[in-house]
């Protein structure tokens, strides 16, 4: 769909644990073809340190009932603002941004690895991935047990695999310390959003394994549509912008020392 | 309903309101927001003559009301704007106007010649006042005689509507402006963005790779107002006023200070509909002081 700048609807607001909220919202215009991996740009207002838009994934898409999603870490003014918007109240959105994962073919079999609030983009992911008939697998990293959220709601679409860093929960170890990403698994693809040495690690493994393997990039952004040239991250072919030629990239595409 | 049309030299602006350098791209990036053509002008993004990859990441940083950035002219070079810009921006009906960088005398010239070839483009901005280049760039706007130079050199190869857009970064700013006008510049546009700096203070690192960046953006309007005024006592030729214009009533009150024009930079990135809005309100500003024409308005400060 067309770039647009909008005004939508808080429907819900709701706090997931200590520190993440999952903002439900609702645009006066029709949603259509969103794709995994793109993301909005959001105006907070009356937060005084906050002068530039905050990025965010669309974290899940409801077609019918023309809603979409955004999972929210608080870390600091802008997301501890947004964190305390109400039902009913407005954010000024720019939306959709950026090109999202590349669609994974039917009957293939798919890893998506999120780390802390790199999970958001994957719950749409593994729906549409579902909905086309791929086996998908969800590898979700965390801190501690009291940090990972959404569990049963990946759970829908493929089966759940977790990490903790300090053992309270699933495997002990970070997410590349998994079976799940060992050589007897064979997916076809790995997709990953995480903390940048997650992401590394996680590109290290796909290269050594073969498998194909996009990241999602979260550089710091001024406009979130390619006019400041602020968001660049280099790649084969020279800077590109994150927000228009990203935020996914396929990890032989960037000078990552991998 | 009032005129809204002002005149930079031989450039017909439709409405006061153009766009600042590279804070539109190229304008297509604008087409699903906006209608283009509805703003008196536009100003693509810094070119030089051959392709610059700018400067390291990170390359910005947010401040109060804000921001510093430290891009460096990242461009394609003139042969890529001509073959596959040019082309696109050619069908934009509203003034396309080319900002133009250079490292030495000898790239202005040349570089000013090639886009002197193209039919659309409507003037050039000699942008001598680029903080984030390591030659060039500020160097030729913060020095009367280099200033000078290079406004006199570009001047024998460019017979349409040169602007020269001015540093902030100078004691006197009146000073650098009547030198331009002295050489043959059309018009000065002003200001380029403030040398800033940001520190995290958890890492004990500078934010920007490149340690200092050009301050943007609402923070820098009092001071850019001011020396828009001094600049339009100074100078004849018609000014063009920015920095961190993001309202009508901000434009309203560069043009009051003397600016026949205005260009909306860092504005674009918090609205891409900002110019819009600002054309709207300048209108109904007019309307509602009775006013016929927006040229009612320039340079018509009450003392
Ligand atoms: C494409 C993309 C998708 C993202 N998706 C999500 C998501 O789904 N959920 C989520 O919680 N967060 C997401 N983020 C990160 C989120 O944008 C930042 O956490 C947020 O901007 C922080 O704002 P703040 O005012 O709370 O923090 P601040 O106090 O401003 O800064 C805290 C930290 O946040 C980061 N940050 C600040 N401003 C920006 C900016 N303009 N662009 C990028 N990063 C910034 C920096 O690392 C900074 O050190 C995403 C970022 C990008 C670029
Ligand atoms: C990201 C960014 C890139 C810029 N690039 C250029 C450039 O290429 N050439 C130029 O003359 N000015 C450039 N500028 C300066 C703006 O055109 C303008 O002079 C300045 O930002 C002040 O206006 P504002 O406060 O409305 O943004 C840039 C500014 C920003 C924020
Ligand atoms: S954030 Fe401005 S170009 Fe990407």
């Amino acid at each position: 769909m067309k770039k647009q700048v909008c005004d939508l609807t808080v429907i819900n607001n709701t706090r997931l644990n200590h520190d993440n909220y999952l903002i439900e919202l609702k645009p006066s215009i029709k949603l259509e073809n969103i794709q995994p991996g793109q993301f909005v740009n959001i105006q907070v207002k009356d937060s005084p340190t906050t002068f530039l838009r905050r990025p965010f994934s669309i974290h899940d898409v409801n077609y019918y009932n023309n809603t979409f999603a955004i999972l929210v870490k608080t870390v600091g003014d802008g997301t501890f603002k947004l964190s305390k918007i109400e039902k009913n109240e407005t954010l000024d959105v720019v939306f959709p941004l950026g090109n999202g994962f590349s669609e994974p073919s039917k009957g293939e079999k798919i890893l998506l690895i999120g780390g802390g609030v790199g999970i958001a983009p994957m719950m749409h992911m593994a729906r549409e991935s579902k909905n086309i008939g791929v086996e998908v697998h969800i590898l979700l990293g965390a801190r501690s047990e009291s940090d990972h959220i959404l569990v049963n709601e990946f759970s829908q679409f493929g089966q759940v695999h977790l990490t903790t860093d300090d053992g309270t929960l699933g495997i002990h170890g970070f997410v590349t310390d998994h079976d799940i990403m060992s050589s007897k698994w064979k997916f076809d693809r790995f997709y990953c959003c995480g903390p940048d040495p997650m992401m590394h690690a996680v590109a290290k493994r796909a290269k050594a394994l073969k498998t194909e393997c996009e990241v999602s990039l979260e550089n710091m952004m001024a406009c979130g549509f390619g006019v400041c040239l602020c968001c660049v991250t280099k790649t084969n072919e020279g800077n590109k912008c994150v927000c228009t030629e990203g935020p996914v990239f396929n990890i032989n595409d960037l000078e990552w020392q991998i | 309903m009032a005129d809204l049309s002002v005149k930079i030299h031989k450039l017909e602006l439709k409405n006061p309101v153009m766009t600042a350098s590279g804070t539109f791209g190229n304008g297509v990036e604008f087409d699903d927001f906006i209608d283009v053509n509805a703003l008196g002008g536009i100003l693509l993004k810094g070119t030089t003559l051959h392709h610059r990859e700018g400067n390291d990441y990170p390359r910005m940083a947010e401040t109060a009301l804000g921001m510093l950035n430290a891009v460096g002219l990242q461009n394609k070079g003139v042969d890529y704007f001509c073959k596959h810009i040019y082309p696109i921006v050619s069908k934009y009906s509203t003034n396309v106007i080319v900002n133009v960088n250079g490292s030495t005398i000898e790239e202005y010239i040349e570089l000013t010649q090639r886009i002197n070839e193209l039919e659309h483009i409507a003037a050039i901005e000699l942008n001598i006042s680029c903080p984030n280049v390591k030659e060039g760039g500020m160097a030729f706007g913060t020095s009367c005689p280099m200033a000078e130079q290079v406004t006199r050199e570009v001047r024998k190869v460019y017979d349409k509507t040169l602007i020269v857009k001015l540093s902030p970064n100078v004691t006197n700013i009146a000073e650098i402006a009547k030198a331009v006008e002295a050489q043959g510049a059309d018009s000065v546009s002003l200001v380029n963005t403030f040398l800033g700096m940001a520190v995290n203070a958890e890492t004990r690192k500078p934010v920007l790779s490149t340690i200092t960046g050009g301050l943007s953006g609402p923070a820098i309007k009092p001071i850019a107002l001011r020396m828009v005024w001094q600049v339009a006592q100074a100078v004849k030729v018609p000014v063009i006023g920015m920095g961190g214009i993001a309202s009508a009533t901000d434009a309203i009150e560069f043009m009051l200070a003397g600016a026949s024009a205005v260009q909306i930079g860092t504005a674009n990135f918090n609205d891409p509909q900002c110019t819009i809005k600002i054309i709207k309100g300048i209108e109904e500003y007019l309307d509602r002081h009775k006013l016929l024409s927006a040229s009612d308005i320039i340079g018509k400060l009450q003392m």
